[in-house]
């Protein structure tokens, strides 16, 4: 079988772009994906053929567009393998999903009830739930990382306890790389009765998804990870855990009757999705999950953990490197540190050479203290990315110190 | 293929001056006599510098900094701590991000402006001033 960066390659068009003299090798999916030619034009044709507003347009378009976006849902709940269409709610991404969730259930904390995230959440999964905490006088309370870079899972069950609420725990680290047992932390979670968020913005680009399988009461994920557009994302939860969330976000379309001074809800998923939604990046996220299904995502995980360890094994070996994150079961992305250089000067430097890389505190300020680092640099693979580009950012790696 | 101009190959990624800045700093330490300390990060990637300042009759008597932070930033600390040395406090307010730039003979691309101007905010925090960094990083 072709390997698949050469046969993705010319589906990217921006693959095509020349970075101070040298070819693009964009190493940095785990930010933002790049997006294949089917998604850029699927929303150029509904722009150019299709758009009005959903839903409630008696017209032609309208009822166009209400289809395109309503058959968007069903391809995402396929693709994440959700029992039902309408525990499909489209948000505006990761953040947008977490922060609806820390909302409505933080209205439901009292004073002395705990939530409990971990100490490798990146600030999306920590921010929203500190806030919830304050407003409702709950504990937040973290699973520590273990200096192998995995989550310490005996401390997981001193932490859980009657009065944990809600457990709120990354699919895969955006910083480590660690694939995280989200599976049977859910189920030890529930046996407290806490409910369970799981941010899946690193997972969905690169893992096949089961949510029947999962455990979890609900899941998170952004589009312009899994090579679909911006503004939007995607928040998945279990039917009963929806149906007891109260909303918080008013407005058309989540209403089923409003009178001056009350209003009824509308039915799942559209109760969670007030005002004109993000219609035409449905569409793009739509031909995105198709182009991802297409390929086969046991394909994908295996194609970009492959040059994630290849990645790592090779950085590990140069003199003055140091790999963050676990030997086994790394996701599709390696962070690396070099002695004496500044992660900003690294992926500087790095850009010189047309390699586009991810540097800083990546938003995971408590892991970073946790590692001892200001920030890592960060290279991260998606279904394009080549061997070859692993073996140049190496080799630029190595050259690195001596030409600063 | 679209062809872009960039930096032509072989030429360093940094001026000299900030090459030899980071590399040897002349004014990065402790000061034991210091009177007024301040610091601050950069919320973008989490750079942190801290200035140490002797002030006497409304003068920079002498400066030190300290800091986790990129090879850009270190330089900047280095040559505003060297540019405090010997300056009135509106003097030393008045130093901004072109001053540095000046100093360092180097032109910053925007996404590192702020990279130079986290040691000015340290600066003016010390000093008590109001208001953002002049210079042209101000407009970002």
């Amino acid at each position: 079988m072709t390997p698949l960066d050469e046969q993705t390659r010319p589906d990217f068009p921006i693959l095509e772009r020349v970075v101070n003299g040298r070819p693009l090798a964009y190493l940095d999916s785990a930010a933002s994906s790049q997006k294949p030619r089917v998604v850029i034009e699927a929303m150029a044709r509904y722009y150019e053929r299709t758009h009005a507003n959903v839903h409630r347009s008696i017209h032609t378009l309208g009822e166009e567009a209400t289809e395109l976006y309503e058959a968007a849902r069903d391809r995402v709940q396929r693709f994440i393998g959700a029992p039902r269409r309408e525990e499909v709610i489209f948000t505006r991404g990761t953040t947008d999903g977490i922060n609806l969730l820390a909302d409505a259930l933080g209205h439901t904390l009292r004073p002395g009830d705990e939530i409990l995230v971990t100490e490798m959440e990146h600030h999306s999964n920590l921010v929203p739930w500190q806030m919830a905490a304050r407003l409702a006088g709950a504990v937040l309370r973290a699973v520590p990382v273990t200096d192998e870079g995995s989550l310490d899972l005996a401390a997981l069950d001193r932490l859980l306890s009657e009065r944990t609420r809600v457990v709120a725990v990354t699919h895969v680290s955006n910083v480590l790389g660690t694939v995280n047992p989200v599976a049977e932390i859910c189920r030890r979670a529930r046996r407290v009765g806490a409910v369970t968020v799981v941010d899946g913005a690193q997972a969905a680009p690169h893992l096949p998804l089961d949510m029947s399988a999962l455990n979890c009461d609900f899941y998170v994920f952004s589009g312009h990870k899994v090579l679909g557009p911006t503004g939007i994302g995607v928040l998945w939860g279990r039917r009963e855990a929806l149906e007891r969330l109260e909303p918080t976000r008013g407005g058309g379309e989540m209403i089923r009757e409003v009178w001056i001074d009350r209003a009824d809800w509308n039915d799942l998923p559209w109760r969670f999705e007030p005002g004109t939604p993000p219609i035409a990046e449905a569409v793009g996220l739509m031909a995105a999950v198709e182009y991802l299904d297409k390929l086969g995502m046991d394909r994908v995980r295996a194609h970009t953990q492959r040059l994630a360890r290849e990645a790592a094994e090779a950085l590990a070996a140069l003199p003055g490197v140091t790999v963050y994150g676990p030997r086994e079961g790394r996701g599709a992305l390696v962070s690396f540190a070099v002695a004496g250089v500044h992660p900003h000067d690294v992926a500087a430097f790095l850009d010189q050479e047309g390699i586009a890389v991810r540097a800083g505190h990546h938003c995971a300020q408590p892991l970073m203290r946790r590692l001892g680092v200001v920030g890592t640099t960060r290279a991260s693979f998606s279904v394009f990315n080549s061997s070859d580009e692993v073996a140049r950012l190496v080799a630029a790696v190595a050259a690195l110190r001596s030409a600063l | 293929m679209t062809v872009e101009a960039g930096r032509p190959r072989g030429v360093a990624l940094y001026s000299d001056v900030i090459r030899e800045r980071w590399r040897r700093p002349r004014y990065r330490g402790e000061l034991p006599e210091a009177n007024v300390v301040a610091e601050d990060v950069n919320p973008l990637c989490g750079d942190r510098v801290r200035l140490m300042l002797r002030v006497e009759d409304g003068h920079v008597r002498a400066a030190r900094f300290l800091g986790d932070s990129c090879a850009i930033c270190t330089a900047a600390a280095d040559v505003l701590a060297e540019l405090l040395e010997g300056r009135a406090r509106a003097a030393a307010l008045a130093l901004d991000a072109q001053a540095l730039l000046e100093r360092l003979q180097a032109e910053i691309r925007p996404s590192r402006l702020g990279c130079v101007t986290l040691p000015l905010a340290v600066l003016r925090r010390a000093l008590g001033a109001e208001g953002p960094v002049g210079g042209p990083a101000a407009r970002r």
